[in-house]
């Protein structure tokens, strides 16, 4: 049993100095057979795991994780949570995921730092105005909360913004997503491992899978470098090395691995105290506690694994960056990344059987899946667990490519991708 | 980052160039006789290897011509450059 986090056990611990903190997961050998094996430990992985043990009573199974737990996509991203997608599918999904935000430091007794800062998308043309304009009225009608704003409103929302008529691209008014925010991504992954552990699934971390064993079109197991494991059920949620796991089942997904980049400033006094995304310029920023400033820059147009993006993106995005707010023009980055995404045709992810039984894929979350993290591992879980879609990721699978009816997020979903 | 050797125009930065994606796939020689899964492998579904690819880019921002690239996508390595039309020199 865990001992629970609190008020009084950071008092009772602070006069051990900090020493004898409980460990928050077992750093456990693998067994010989599970009911169900995740593979990828970060936010989705470790939150399905959690999922399957608490909601469907599937305390058997494992996580592996080649490197460390939240080490990919999950301490890569810029930490924004928001639902304004305008298509009925994804507005469901994403808002059944933001609801489960709002409870789940709570749910997990861990603080996953959850701030309903708000979330603001700027419309610099006509035609983002229109977007912005229909997509406001889609998520009105899927009871999402959002408002359009005016020029003189994004301005008094967040004062630090350039909305001059005379710059290159000019502020015409914006959208606003009040209960939208950001967490602290770390905290997520770790949350949803103590959370999991708990209940008694093994994380396994540095446990590279090497190959996935098939008999006809059922699983048998996978490879690893700990050991062959023997399992019927492989959910894979992988990010950006998806393909190279579907390749190891004999599987194609429809699917490109990219480069996306991030930067953070040099830690300055509290500033912007919402989250703005603009879509034309391709620019969006925050603000850590810390006091750095969190900058999204765009993906590569070419496929990568290297986890190195193009300076010529991040150049682009940060002279959107000034151009926005000038107040920042003498600001000094002080680290920048960049992490693999996995993209699917119509930007939005797969969460699916395949054609082998027993094995799942939760991918194709290309550069907006932190959002998605609660949401997307209680509707993984499910569809591991029953073999079957839960109603709101059924539109997500990987027969869409087939039938045609894909949920094209691409230009819709807010941002560019 | 990485220099590009363009085959018409030499030695430029990858800035200038588009990555068009995987190399050889070839259109469909009937496409009324494909069936729905046939027309999906054709149009969605990719290799997207990690390590060596072969891929098709064009010269964007200078003589705008197409060619084809083999190349790790692990590390970003150029390994071979070659006409449209040509023989791939790896295999």
């Amino acid at each position: 049993m865990k001992n629970r986090y609190s008020i009084f056990s950071l008092i009772k611990n602070a006069f051990s100095y900090h020493e004898n903190w409980q460990k928050a997961w077992k750093d456990p050998v693998p067994k010989k057979e599970y009911d169900a094996v995740i593979i990828g430990g970060g936010g989705h992985g470790l939150a399905t795991a959690y999922y399957l043990a608490k909601k469907h009573n599937m305390k058997n199974i494992a996580v592996v994780e080649k490197g460390w737990i939240g080490g990919g996509n999950t301490g890569r991203n810029t930490t924004i949570i928001r639902s304004n997608y305008l298509w009925d599918a994804s507005a469901g999904l994403y808002d059944h995921a933001l609801k489960l935000w709002e409870g789940l430091s709570q749910e997990i007794n861990y603080n996953v730092m959850f701030s309903q800062r708000g979330v603001m998308n700027l419309a610099h043309n006509l035609q983002d105005v229109r977007d912005l304009k229909r997509r406001t009225h889609a998520n009105r009608l899927n009871g999402i909360d959002a408002y359009y704003l005016s020029t003189e409103e994004v301005k008094k929302f967040c004062p630090i913004i350039n909305t001059s008529p005379d710059i290159r691209y000019p502020v015409l008014g914006g959208t606003l997503q009040k209960r939208a925010g950001t967490a602290r991504h770390d905290a997520v992954a770790w949350g949803y491992a103590r959370g999991a552990d708990e209940m008694g699934v093994d994380i396994i971390q540095n446990c590279e899978v090497k190959g996935i064993k098939r008999n006809g079109d059922e699983i048998e197991g996978l490879e690893t470098n700990k050991g062959f494991i023997k399992t019927k059920k492989v959910g894979v949620v992988a990010a950006g090395h998806s393909s190279v796991l579907a390749n190891m089942a004999g599987l194609r997904l429809p699917l490109e691995s990219k480069p996306l980049q991030a930067l953070v400033s040099e830690p300055v006094k509290p500033i912007i105290d919402t989250v703005v995304m603009s879509n034309a310029v391709h620019a969006y920023v925050s603000q850590s506690d810390k006091g750095e400033l969190v900058i999204g820059a765009g993906t590569d147009d070419y496929i990568s694994y290297s986890q190195k993006g193009s300076h010529q993106i991040v150049e682009g995005t940060l002279n959107a960056i000034i151009e926005l707010y000038p107040i920042f023009s003498r600001m000094r980055m002080l680290r920048q990344w960049g992490g693999i995404v996995d993209i699917c045709p119509d930007a939005s992810p797969i969460i699916s059987k395949t054609t082998i039984k027993g094995l799942y894929f939760n991918c194709g979350w290309g550069t907006g899946g932190f959002k998605a993290t609660p949401g997307s591992g209680d509707l993984f879980a499910h569809t591991i667990a029953n073999d079957e879609p839960h109603k709101l990721n059924a539109a997500f699978n990987l027969n869409r490519f087939v039938s045609g009816d894909l949920v094209d997020e691409h230009g819709a979903a807010a941002v560019a991708h | 980052m990485f220099i590009i050797n363009c085959p018409f125009c030499g030695e430029r930065d990858h800035s200038e160039f588009k990555a068009g994606g995987e190399a050889h796939i070839e259109r469909p020689k009937q496409p009324t006789e494909l069936s729905d899964d046939e027309w999906a492998q054709y149009l969605f579904m990719r290799k997207n290897i990690k390590g060596i690819q072969f891929e098709r880019w064009n010269h964007a921002h200078g003589c705008r011509k197409w060619f084809n690239m083999i190349r790790d996508t692990s590390n970003d390595e150029i390994k071979s450059i070659y006409k449209m039309g040509e023989k791939p020199p790896l295999k």
